[in-house]
């Protein structure tokens, strides 16, 4: 399993690109998190989920 | 009148000790972006007597800014960083400003920023917010970054939160508000997130890196 914005889900084995286009994201207003290092855009496709990583998404919304 | 150098570094002493305040006159803070966000988060740094500010936006002074941003009505139509370096020499008269008045990309981020310890992100658009994380993170990975997420409305000011989301970045605002929604940007709630900001750039140069 593994955690995304702290919730289990059963993604391991996936990439990074593959989790991505599978929920509805908009992938440049986020940035991710995986077990404390930040994943870059260019490693999206070749980063693979593994049991027990921890993911965060950081959805960013407009204002400043 | 104005005191002097001497006057000035004396006092800001006595409120924050020594050390505290040679590791805040010897830093270098961009502040990506002068609107709500920046030009708040600049005014707080520049009080605490931060040593050098580098502000860069490319935009001007416009009417419908000054709900919420700190420039003056007599300064609609100027450059945001040529207006902000004025007002920032009234507050703080020895602080060292650098200004770059253009549009920061991918490409430019690197030798823009080259000179910054730490840098805020202040962007209006969750797209630029976005890329700016991306290029710090990845092409400056020894500098701190400091952005912004939801801040706009009039919701409790208690959601507004600063998170740290690797050792080097931190994340402030409420992660939801979206300026695009209903009320759009309120002055009040806007400088409650640029507080955190500011506050998290003084706290990383206190070496104070846990929230």
């Amino acid at each position: 399993m593994v955690k995304v914005n702290g919730k289990e889900l059963d993604i391991a084995g996936k990439t990074v690109a593959e989790y991505l286009a599978s929920i509805d994201y908009d992938p440049k207003r986020i940035a991710i998190e995986r077990n404390g290092e930040i994943v870059f855009k260019s490693q999206y496709a070749a980063v693979i989920l593994k049991d027990g990583d921890s993911l965060e998404i950081v959805s960013f919304v407009g204002g400043g | 009148m104005i005191p002097t150098k001497e006057e000035w570094d004396k006092a800001l002493e006595e409120r924050h000790g020594k050390e505290l305040q040679k590791a805040f006159a010897s830093a270098a803070v961009a502040v990506c972006g002068l609107g709500g966000l920046g030009s708040n988060i600049a005014i707080a740094l520049a009080r605490a007597g931060i040593g050098r500010l580098i502000l860069c936006d490319f935009d001007r002074v416009d009417i419908t800014n000054l709900h919420r941003q700190q420039y003056r009505a007599d300064q609609i139509g100027m450059y945001k960083t040529i207006a902000l370096a004025e007002n920032l020499k009234e507050i703080a008269p020895y602080i060292s400003l650098e200004i770059h008045t253009e549009r920061i990309t991918e490409a430019n981020a690197i030798i823009l920023l080259k000179d910054a310890d730490i840098i805020c992100e202040a962007f209006d658009a969750a797209e630029c917010k976005a890329m700016l994380t991306e290029a710090v993170l990845s092409e400056m990975p020894d500098k701190y970054f400091v952005a912004a997420s939801g801040m706009a409305g009039m919701k409790t000011p208690n959601t507004i939160r600063t998170r740290k989301i690797t050792t080097r970045f931190y994340l402030c605002g409420d992660g939801k508000s979206d300026a695009a929604d209903g009320l759009g940007l309120v002055s009040s709630r806007v400088m409650i997130c640029a507080a955190h900001q500011a506050h998290t750039v003084l706290r990383i140069l206190a070496r104070q890196f846990e929230i």
